[in-house]
């Protein structure tokens, strides 16, 4: 029992995070049609700003977290935006889709050849206490990652339902040409939205890499799993990527502890197939309608 | 004279190209050109999906891994490779069926979501069922075939027999192009919504082609075993998928001879570019990023372009077709 405990609870933490991503994915699709491919290297490229800020700057942990994080939004929300999306949407979604990939591999091999192939330590943002409860060692790590992601999710959701910047995103992810005849800038707009992924994204790296410690190739599985927490949760909606985040989080610590390890890495694909034969809007996801 | 003969004319001197080519080569040169061409197959096939069905498969590799396997470990235990190579493609079809089928009932990219995790699943069983796999360690050893007098053993005799394979595989893939279902599968691409109101069956037309596309892949695997001798589950990861993938970008998606000029580039390109050392793969894809802002349709397509430039036709926005929002 204990050990179950433990076993969701660090579930729901690593889940958290995953949902952080898989939140910035949904919204980017949303707002502006694109399939990041090179998601999973825009959660593993901030850390690597921050190591950068200490190590060549000499800068203390919690001004480099600041500085990685604005770097993030200028590279991977503001320049994305503007070098990659805008030039190469209108050649169509699959061109994008391959531009990403390509981005992907870039990101990847640029900090493998520039910083280090090595995975690198990086310092945690909480004490690594542990907790005692009822015989179940909780790490206090896992509660603060939870607690943090659960109340980005909550400060997200009111600011895209409650003020009227969030309420003009809503309405320029849903139909663009409306929003622009009643007065919103939908061009700033889908930048916001370029933003707060690459905002989502950052945060993200500094919570997970903790655990998983810094290195170029963590964006492979970190992307595939928040793709398919967003898919798996339903891509239209915030709370459908968080529930698949959490989701997944769990069923994959499950899976290693009590099924099996050796295929636990084969669990997104399952889960992947068994929603769109089920459920293919996604757990609580609206239907789209068209087939076409 | 019209445009197919031009075609046949081209084709005609590339395959003269093709046979003079490894004459009077070293070893590694007459190799390298049998990897171009057991690539060009994998990307002919992903081309077929790609280019002409317009769904993304980041799985091509992991088929090859299944034509590879299937192949390796049917000639080890004795079989012909003529009698092996079948198999694995066919494998690959009906993988391709059953992964396709739930992926393609949805808008969307679906696909290119569960090919992508379908990669992990892949390199997992060939890592994990050493008894069948041989594990990280792999399979060594397969034989090279033999047809009575003319044996592959020599390096520049199995170039001959990946040659005709690759010639074999090109025409049944210009047929199929060339019939009603390849015109379906441009239509398709075109136009999903006027396809389907003109009675074609979209979803089965795509999934066919993904399964065809994969066939290929399957095909290009089983030629693999026995070129290199050696496979084991790292030559078919992620990183192989994307770059099949990048090979039919960057070639020209949706041109026939897209794939023979991308694979041509990808596999000629880091024997160009090794002064660049462990730079290769950033330069390369900072090129794609670029080439897609300003080509995209490859470099068929710029070919294509430049023809344009002097005998100027009708452009259409690609953007217009189906809506794109972002402005």
């Amino acid at each position: 029992m204990s050990q179950f405990l433990q076993v969701m609870l660090s579930g729901l933490a690593t889940g958290s995070i995953y949902a952080l991503v898989a939140i910035g994915f949904t919204l980017v699709w949303q707002a502006a049609q694109t399939v990041n491919f090179a998601q999973g290297e825009f959660v593993m490229l901030p850390a690597f700003f921050v190591l950068a800020a200490m190590k060549l700057l000499g800068m203390p942990f919690w001004s480099a977290l600041l500085l990685g994080l604005a770097i993030s939004l200028l590279v991977l929300g503001l320049l994305f935006k503007k070098l990659i999306v805008e030039p190469i949407l209108p050649h169509g979604g699959i061109t994008l889709i391959i531009a990403t990939m390509a981005l992907g591999i870039l990101l990847k091999e640029s900090v493998k050849e520039f910083y280090s192939a090595e995975a690198q330590p990086f310092p945690s943002l909480f004490p690594a206490r542990h907790l005692d409860f009822h015989g179940a060692v909780l790490s206090l790590q896992d509660i603060f990652n939870l607690v943090l992601c659960l109340a980005i999710v909550v400060s997200l959701t009111l600011f895209l339902n409650r003020t009227r910047t969030g309420r003009c995103m809503q309405a320029t992810a849903q139909n663009p040409a409306v929003a622009e005849i009643l007065g919103v800038n939908v061009k700033r707009m889908i930048l916001y939205t370029f933003l707060i992924n690459a905002g989502l994204a950052a945060i993200a790296s500094f919570l997970i890499t903790p655990v998983y410690l810094a290195k170029f190739s963590n964006g492979e599985s970190l992307g595939l799993i928040a793709f398919i927490a967003a898919i798996v949760g339903g891509f239209n909606q915030i709370r459908g990527a968080l529930v698949g985040g959490l989701l997944i989080g769990v069923l994959d610590n499950l899976t290693a502890t009590y099924v099996t390890a050796e295929y636990r890495a084969a669990l997104p694909l399952v889960l992947l197939i068994a929603v769109i034969l089920v459920r293919p809007q996604g757990l609580l996801g609206t239907k789209e309608g068209r087939a076409v | 004279m019209t445009k197919v003969n031009k075609g046949f004319i081209v084709a005609a001197l590339l395959l003269a190209v093709a046979i003079v080519a490894p004459i009077g080569q070293g070893n590694y040169i007459t190799y390298t050109l049998a990897s171009w061409l057991v690539f060009s197959i994998a990307a002919m096939g992903l081309n077929l999906t790609l280019g002409y069905a317009g769904q993304i498969s980041l799985a091509q590799a992991s088929f090859m891994a299944i034509g590879a396997y299937i192949t390796a470990l049917l000639t080890l235990s004795g079989w012909h490779w003529m009698a092996a190579m079948p198999l694995g493609v066919i494998a690959c079809f009906i993988v391709g069926l059953l992964l396709g089928y739930p992926a393609l009932r949805l808008k969307g990219h679906f696909l290119a979501f569960v090919t992508l995790a379908f990669n992990t699943l892949v390199f997992l069983v060939l890592r994990n069922e050493e008894w069948l796999t041989g594990g990280s360690y792999g399979l060594t050893g397969m034989p090279r075939p033999g047809f009575g007098l003319f044996t592959t053993m020599k390096q520049f005799n199995f170039y001959y027999f990946t040659l005709a394979v690759t010639v074999l595989a090109a025409l049944v893939m210009w047929g199929i192009v060339r019939s009603p279902w390849g015109r379906a599968f441009t239509a398709l691409r075109e136009n999903p919504i006027r396809a389907e109101s003109l009675g074609v069956d979209t979803r089965r037309i795509t999934l066919l082609a993904f399964a065809i596309g994969s066939a290929y892949g399957g095909l290009a695997g089983s030629l693999i075993a026995p070129l290199v001798q050696f496979i084991e589950p790292g030559s078919f990861g992620l990183a192989h998928s994307l770059r099949i993938l990048l090979m039919v970008i960057v070639g020209g998606a949706g041109y026939f001879g897209g794939p023979f000029l991308g694979a041509a580039v990808v596999i000629l390109l880091p024997e160009m570019l090794r002064f660049t050392q462990g730079y290769y793969l950033i330069i390369y894809s900072a090129l794609v990023i670029v080439m897609l802002i300003f080509v995209p349709a490859g470099l068929m397509g710029m070919g294509q372009r430049l023809r344009e430039k002097f005998w100027p036709g009708r452009q259409q926005r690609a953007d217009m077709a189906e809506g794109a929002r972002l402005k």
